[in-house]
């Protein structure tokens, strides 16, 4: 057992016996944690959830995606429409002004989206912009943003990552002064920042009425606190009110204090295991066999491990992407938990008495751990090899790695194109190499007719399973601890919206 | 004495920067640097326009090369994580850092040498061996839990100090002590060890013959003696627990230069790892060199030798 875990489970069991924690209500102010230090501000120069929390909190997109009823909604447009198939053109919302006093109009739209689109800009997550080619103003509340190629996930896009900046402050500022000073027109104004450490958001008062809806909470202040335990701590002494990703058992035993309020809710993250089908590391690779590979999808038993480890919401997922994504087929070849079948496979494939493999993972020691037992239970000997994430993705860049457990949180966008399309499109990190797979892929992503879409990713995601090119795990969740003094109801795209949070 | 400090200094300088290009190698060697500043839920994509732009599809030596010229005209580049210039990061960290290593060894030094001059005085008796076993202490105890130990007596229980963060001297309480507790130990045995053995030198009986009080005999004549290794040894610790704290500052949620350290390797933030790295090394031979100077001090023989 983790030595920290077992501390922390000491000293939860010493905290359980103390008075009531007290939440700041008083001075209206919030106080959370960061986990990880939060590299910039800038929504679009960091990779990190803590940035996209951030990034909802103090920026506006276009559209709003409302998580309860799943339409999305106008936020700084107030409609739009498909001029053509590459052609999206935005009614923008009159009367909203940035923090700083700014007006808000096409000008922002198009600074920002030809500034983001541009490679040359550097941002990070290239991903999220590099489907738009550019925008042009067509009047003083109308754009239009032209897209490089048929994007049908655009809108996804825009009521996520893809937020509007206040052109004449960013121009004058760039990224640097962005990430210390940051300007929006979001539901929070930011009136402090310390690079990595610190945060303080004020409510803007001057929000306009958006789907968001305007803050309640007076003040925000977001500390990053590496250590799970001493944010436990601070929770307990009353110097925070709101953590979360808190480790399931650690969870158990904060709700049973009855001190806090513990909710558990499901992410997009899905766990699976990667395996090299296409022979990358090696043509006489036993897993270059159907046989072989379908015997390691039995062999593990995915309910167990998600009932014991991950807990809460968490569920046994069978097709190559989140449950909820759109184009996500559910009706999929599904291989249940039966290890006599495994061996007969193997058997079958030419492994009568199994074989020695790598397994290749980056985080959650545990669950890897337990895959290979599972695997060792059929004949299969999996030597772990837990590396730092980026020597992991480099050894599968180069096509070394036969079997390696990955997760993928899909930038919290609710369609397929953000998880199969990445891995399944002969990029670097597709190991199927499937030339059918791919076509489906290409013709779904790049159609705007949601029929044909369905259709290819159903086509794509069946011959996923048929041919066992992954083996697909589970979905992740996450424990909210707060205050009972605090009201908040998190959301499976796990953003915090901290303008959603209320004292009750 | 000048020449030989000037000699000493130019081949530790030497070792600093053969240390930085090892470093430098091993880094690159520990991972694709492009993909560790994508983040984990980067794209192929993103992690190829982002070699292109940090220039990591040049060769290594030219990498290595543009770094060491521009760093010995005081620029570090700016960090791949936070986009900010290294030296402007480092300066707010450092400020911490440091703070934190001293208060930690004058922590330890104020309790181990007086701790470890009554042991010796009085040995194998209660004082010695309580001695004794606080070294055994803090020799055996993890500084997590000691750390967390100290949060849930002194934050959750008594709610008496801020279990993490900077804000007031009083986050500086309990780091310091964990820190300083783990430093302790080793001064404490030294100095008991050095105290004992010039206790029974000639030159003290000597000295108790001529009718001398037991305190000057102590303080004046054998702890002077006794301190010159500890000096040395101190000044180690300090390089070590500027370098060390890092799981002090990650407990304590103190944000310094050791924990920025550890996570800038993590995320292979080279220019921030480089300067760090440069940084701790030139510190190791500033204190190395200023408790020579002390020992010259304390014991005029070493100024003879």
């Amino acid at each position: 057992m983790n030595p920290r875990l077992l501390m922390s489970s000491v000293a939860l069991a010493v905290t359980m016996t103390c008075g009531e924690a007290m939440a700041d209500k008083a001075s209206d102010t919030l106080k959370a944690a960061f986990t990880k230090e939060l590299e910039s501000v800038d929504s679009y120069f960091n990779s990190a959830r803590e940035g996209v929390i951030l990034q909802r909190t103090i920026w506006d997109g276009l559209i709003y995606l409302n998580q309860a009823t799943g339409e999305y909604e106008g936020n700084l447009a107030t409609s739009w429409k498909w001029v053509d198939d590459t052609t999206l053109e935005f009614e923008l919302r009159e009367g909203v002004t940035f923090h700083n006093g700014e007006e808000f109009d096409a000008d922002d739209v198009v600074y920002t989206v030809n500034f983001v689109a541009d490679p040359a800009n550097g941002v990070v997550t290239q991903r999220n912009v590099n489907w738009m080619k550019e925008a042009v103003k067509v009047d003083k509340y109308t754009v239009r943003i032209i897209t490089k190629g048929p994007f049908p996930a655009a809108l996804e896009y825009l009521a996520g990552p893809v937020s509007i900046y206040p052109n004449e402050y960013y121009a004058k500022v760039g990224p640097e002064g962005m990430a210390l000073k940051p300007v929006g027109t979001g539901p929070y104004q930011v009136e402090s920042v310390e690079p990595g450490k610190h945060f303080v958001l004020k409510k803007f008062d001057g929000y306009h009425d958006g789907p968001k809806g305007k803050a309640m909470i007076g003040t925000v202040d977001i500390r990053t606190i590496p250590d799970v335990n001493t944010q436990l701590a601070e929770l307990f002494s009353g110097g925070l009110d709101f953590i979360w990703g808190v480790p399931s058992d650690q969870a158990e035993k904060l709700a049973a204090t009855e001190r806090f309020n513990v909710v558990n809710e499901s992410t997009m993250r899905v766990g699976y295991l990667e395996l090299d089908a296409a022979g990358r590391s090696g043509a006489d690779n036993p897993i270059t066999k159907l046989a072989v590979r379908q015997a390691i999808n039995h062999a593990i038993d995915r309910q167990a491990i998600v009932e014991n480890l991950l807990k809460g919401k968490s569920k046994v997922v069978n097709a190559a992407c989140f449950p909820s994504q759109f184009g996500c087929e559910q009706n999929v070849a599904t291989y249940e938990y039966d290890p006599e079948k495994a061996k007969a496979l193997l058997a079958e494939a030419g492994y009568p008495d199994g074989f020695a493999v790598d397994l290749y993972a980056y985080r959650d020691r545990q669950y890897a751990e337990a895959m290979l037992a599972y695997l060792a239970e059929v004949g299969i000997t999996a030597n772990l090899k837990y590396l730092q994430y980026s020597a992991l993705r480099d050894l599968r860049r180069n096509g070394e790695t036969s079997m390696s457990f990955q997760s993928w949180g899909s930038y919290s966008v609710n369609d397929v194109s953000a998880i199969t399309s990445e891995f399944f499109k002969h990029g670097t990190e597709d190991f199927a190499r499937d030339d059918e797979v791919k076509a489906w892929l290409d013709t779904a992503d790049a159609s705007i007719d949601p029929a044909v879409r369905k259709e290819n990713y159903s086509k794509a995601l069946k011959k996923i399973a048929d041919q066992a090119y992954w083996v697909p795990l589970f979905s992740y969740n996450s424990n909210y601890v707060f205050s009972k003094d605090l009201e908040y109801t998190p959301t499976s795209d796990e953003v915090v919206r901290f303008f959603h949070a209320r004292w009750n | 004495m000048l020449v030989f400090a000037l000699k000493r200094l130019g081949l530790a300088m030497l070792v600093t920067l053969t240390v930085s290009l090892l470093s430098f190698s091993l880094l690159f060697m520990s991972g694709d640097p492009a993909s560790a500043i994508a983040g984990e839920n980067a794209s192929a994509s993103d992690i190829e326009a982002i070699r292109t732009l940090y220039g990591f599809d040049r060769p290594f030596l030219v990498q290595y090369g543009d770094w060491l010229s521009n760093a010995l005209s005081g620029d570090f580049g700016q960090s791949y994580y936070f986009k900010l210039p290294v030296s402007t990061l480092i300066a707010d960290r450092l400020s911490i850092t440091m703070l934190l290593g001293v208060c930690g060894i004058s922590f330890a030094l104020l309790t181990a040498v007086p701790l470890g001059a009554v042991a010796a005085m009085r040995p194998n008796s209660f004082i010695d061996r309580t001695a004794l076993f606080l070294s055994v202490m803090g020799q055996a105890m993890p500084s997590f839990w000691f750390g967390l130990v100290l949060i849930v007596i002194f934050s959750i229980q008594l709610n008496w100090l801020p279990p993490s963060g900077s804000a007031s001297w009083q986050n500086f309480i309990m780091p310091t002590v964990v820190l300083g507790y783990y430093a302790m130990p080793a001064i404490m045995r030294l100095t008991r060890a050095g105290m004992l053995e010039v206790l029974s030198a000639d030159y003290i009986r000597t000295a108790r013959a001529k009718g001398a009080s037991e305190m000057r005999v102590m303080f004046k004549h054998a702890l002077r003696n006794a301190i010159v290794p500890v000096v040395s040894l101190a000044a180690v610790q300090m390089g070590f627990m500027l370098g060390g704290s890092i799981v002090v500052e990650s407990i304590f949620a103190l944000h310094g230069a050791g924990y920025l350290a550890w996570e800038s390797i993590a995320r292979n933030d080279l220019p921030t790892v480089q300067a760090l790295i440069l940084i701790f090394s030139c510190f190791y031979i500033v204190f190395t060199f200023l408790s020579d100077l002390a020992n010259a001090w304390l014991d005029p023989r070493i100024r003879v030798g």
